[in-house]
């Protein structure tokens, strides 16, 4: 008979964050651990809280467009562009075709800039400085773009509801090229460093598994569903855009390496979306039309927003009128329910925030492993807290 | 003689003899200081500078080239070299804080032991011919027994610090380097099996004769490369050589190894709550060591300050055995090699990602103690062929 274990070492309860340099910004995860096993971790969230959904409800409708750039602060594009949809399919605005390849490249390119980031974050957070330099570098130059084209650096406040701030110029196009280029030949680098690198394997691969049915249980939704074996895109399962028009693939985790679901698979889901959304950029840039005579309001001044005909100056929805729009987002599935009383603002206004939804599933695939793994697995699920608190 | 004989017949001695000790303890402050200042110091500084620029240069960026000179009319940017000086002012000026709740006396003295026992590591390093501050017999062995000091330094930081993010850095820092005194010993004891001493300058002057490797005697001198330990029982010592280097890596908690200041995971590990100078003594300490056990490794392995440049010196210019030339060159061969080390050491740094505990342990006892047990063998049977 094996004898109980006589040496009982004490428990001890650590507090990583709020001020912690893994933790991507102010997550808080009380740890409950034995030496460096961790036998229990709670993330605790909150502490970024702005109000966000109350805002909402006390600003019109175009008001609140800055407010979600600071969402997903690393993707203000997407989440800008997903609200912009929903304000405009409650209030009944059609989008020229022009526009919507606009909103195509801005978010794609919005993807590319989030995922540069991801991807170099995890190394640093695996411990490889080198890495997420490289990626910074690249990311200036994403970030020098934006500004061009918005005066942003991060929060660009661009999209607008039935447009946008500014029409893309040839010039601009011309460099966002080149800087896809450029991304796409460093991607062999990024991969070299990280990807294949035997230790960040090492440190990466069975490591944080999460099954399929915990993901699709936990919500979880993005590169780490789809890290986890689930084909499910929103942009192309639930269309919405021009996404139908062009030829891309949803990266899907097939266990050829690592395990289905572990911090690796979603360390490469995200590499491999790089690719696929600098191809969609260089597609939608091939294709893009001409804007139509009646499809746009006259510029007047450089400080007039670029919107389609027939966009009203007051918004007003219809009274009663609700709805849900979601967008596949660099970090999962985000959503905006937006109900209206008839007024100028809407009556309730619902945030579904994918890193919300994703870092409920750590205590789940965090027990049991290290100190060290709990930092990997954090950096892996990729979570932004202006978005899990909104 | 018991104690009261001893009082009653040596107490009116007892000023002198202490005074004797104080005049003695002072004539050896005195070269140490030297030591401190002329060395360790400014080895510990160009260390901080040498990384912080490499790590630039790495990442695509400049890394520091702005703190230079300007004294009147002299001004000068000296490609950035003022920086660690500056630094350093900069930390002087800090507050000395101790956290609440700590052992102050502990968390007060632990950069002292850590910093110290990197200083101590100079007494033996041999710089040049003549240019060693001792060459015990028991050389290697004190090397690695001061080096061993580090561990208590941080262990009492961590303990001292009332944080538990410093309690479980310092708790890595113990269990990763005791384990790899274990390989390192073991790789050190290589050189020691082929010279058949532990005193650095007699693994040294073996280096520099005529090679025999397996028994066979290669008649060109040793200097040339083929003498060093590295080459010994080939190519068995080559992975001895490695062994040391990532032992040295993993003794000075330097990447891929720095589990017990890892940024990402422990804040900085034992180093959390420290500020000010004392945390300037630890990273000093630091960068003392790395050059410190830089020296070791060429000395023990790439044949110390013996070497083409030294060969040159005394072969093709002529310089006389302890003579200026002799000296310089042989300080030269000594700095590049233990640079080369050096700089390996940052190169690996900004490389390669961190490894963890379980990785680590595993690492020294299933891979390098073995491997280091067989080289070892094999040394062994190839100092039996002569």
């Amino acid at each position: 008979m094996v004898p109980e274990r006589d040496v009982q070492s004490e428990e001890l309860v650590v507090n990583m964050g709020p001020q912690h340099p893994a933790t991507h910004g102010v997550l808080r995860v009380t740890c409950k651990t034995d030496g460096e096993v961790i036998l229990d971790c709670e993330p605790m969230v909150g502490n970024l809280h702005r109000c966000k959904e109350k805002i909402a409800e006390n600003v019109q409708y175009w008001q609140f467009m800055p407010y979600t750039d600071r969402l997903d602060y690393l993707a203000s594009m997407n989440n800008e562009e997903c609200y912009a949809r929903a304000a405009e399919k409650l209030l009944g605005i059609k989008l020229p075709e022009r526009m919507e390849y606009i909103r195509l490249i801005m978010t794609e390119a919005g993807r590319l800039s989030s995922h540069l980031m991801s991807v170099g974050t995890y190394g640093l957070d695996v411990g490889a400085i080198t890495p997420f330099l490289y990626c910074f570098r690249e990311r200036e130059e994403a970030n020098h773009l934006f500004e061009k084209i918005s005066g942003g650096r991060m929060l660009y406040h661009f999209m607008r509801i039935g447009g946008c701030a500014r029409d893309l110029d040839d010039a601009w196009i011309q460099r966002l090229l080149e800087f896809l280029d450029r991304v796409e030949s460093k991607m062999d680098e990024y991969n070299t460093l990280l990807t294949w690198n035997k230790m960040f394997q090492e440190r990466t691969m069975h490591v944080g598994v999460l099954t399929r049915e915990a993901a699709l249980a936990h919500g979880v939704t993005g590169p780490a569903l789809r890290a986890s074996g689930v084909d499910w895109d929103v942009r192309r399962d639930d269309p919405y855009g021009i996404y139908h028009k062009f030829k891309w693939s949803v990266p899907v985790a097939d266990g050829k390496y690592g395990t289905v679901g572990d911090c690796w698979n979603r360390h490469w889901m995200r590499a491999l979306e790089m690719k696929e959304s600098i191809s969609l950029v260089r597609q939608a840039i091939d294709k893009m039309p001409k804007a139509g005579p009646d499809d746009f309001q006259p510029v007047e001044s450089p400080h007039k927003p670029y919107l389609a005909k027939g966009v009203p100056r007051t918004m007003r929805a219809p009274k009663g009128a609700e709805v849900y729009v979601r967008s596949e987002n660099p970090r999962g599935e985000l959503g905006f329910y937006l109900v209206s009383d008839g007024g100028t603002s809407p009556y309730r206004c619902k945030i579904r925030a994918p890193a919300f939804c994703n870092i409920a599933v750590l205590p789940h695939i965090t027990r049991g492993y290290l100190i060290s793994d709990l930092v990997a697995i954090i950096g892996s699920i990729d979570i932004v807290l202006g978005e899990v608190d909104r | 003689m018991n104690l009261r004989e001893l009082l009653t017949e040596h107490l009116p001695q007892m000023p002198e003899a202490i005074s004797g000790i104080v005049m003695a303890l002072l004539l050896a402050l005195i070269p140490a200081l030297l030591v401190v200042a002329a060395v360790v110091t400014p080895v510990g500084l160009l260390g901080v500078y040498a990384e912080r620029r490499l790590s630039g240069k790495i990442q695509d960026r400049s890394g520091p080239n702005r703190v230079g000179i300007s004294i009147g009319p002299i001004k000068h940017h000296l490609w950035g070299l003022g920086q660690s000086v500056a630094d350093g002012l900069k930390l002087l000026g800090k507050e000395d804080f101790v956290p609440p709740g700590g052992e102050k006396v502990l968390f007060l003295i632990a950069p002292l032991i850590v910093f110290g026992g990197s200083l101590a590591l100079f007494a033996v390093l041999p710089f040049g011919p003549n240019l060693v501050g001792a060459d015990p017999n028991v050389g290697i062995f004190y090397v690695l027994s001061i080096g061993a000091l580090e561990v208590i330094g941080v262990l009492m930081a961590g303990w001292a610090s009332n944080n538990k993010w410093s309690l479980i850095g310092a708790m890595r820092e113990v269990a990763q380097v005791g384990s790899y005194e274990i390989p390192m010993g073991i790789a050190a004891l290589c050189p020691v099996l082929m010279t058949g001493s532990l005193r650095l300058s007699e693994i040294i002057s073996r280096q520099a004769a005529e090679p025999v490797i397996w028994g066979v005697h290669i008649p060109i001198p040793g200097e040339l490369f083929l003498g060093w330990n590295v080459f010994a029982a080939f190519p068995f010592n080559i992975i001895t050589f490695v062994i040391f280097y990532i032992c040295c890596l993993a003794n000075l908690k330097r990447a891929p190894f720095d589990l017990p200041e890892c940024e990402s995971e422990l804040v900085a590990g034992f180093l959390t709550e420290y500020s000010g100078m004392r945390w300037g003594l630890f990273f000093l300490g630091e960068y003392a060591a790395m050059f410190a056990l830089s020296g070791i490794g060429a000395t023990l392995f790439l044949g110390g300050w013996t070497g083409p440049v030294h060969y040159l010196a005394v072969h093709g210019f002529g310089a006389a055995p302890g003579g200026i030339g002799d000296i310089v060159g042989g300080a030269i061969e000594f700095t590049w090699k233990t640079s080369l080390l050096f700089i390996l050491m940052i190169w690996v740094r900004w490389t390669l990602p961190r490894m963890r505990l379980d990785q680590v342990m595993r690492l020294c006892y299933k891979y390098l103690v073995p491997a280091a047990m067989v080289c070892m063998l094999a040394t062994a049977a190839a100092a039996l062929l002569g």
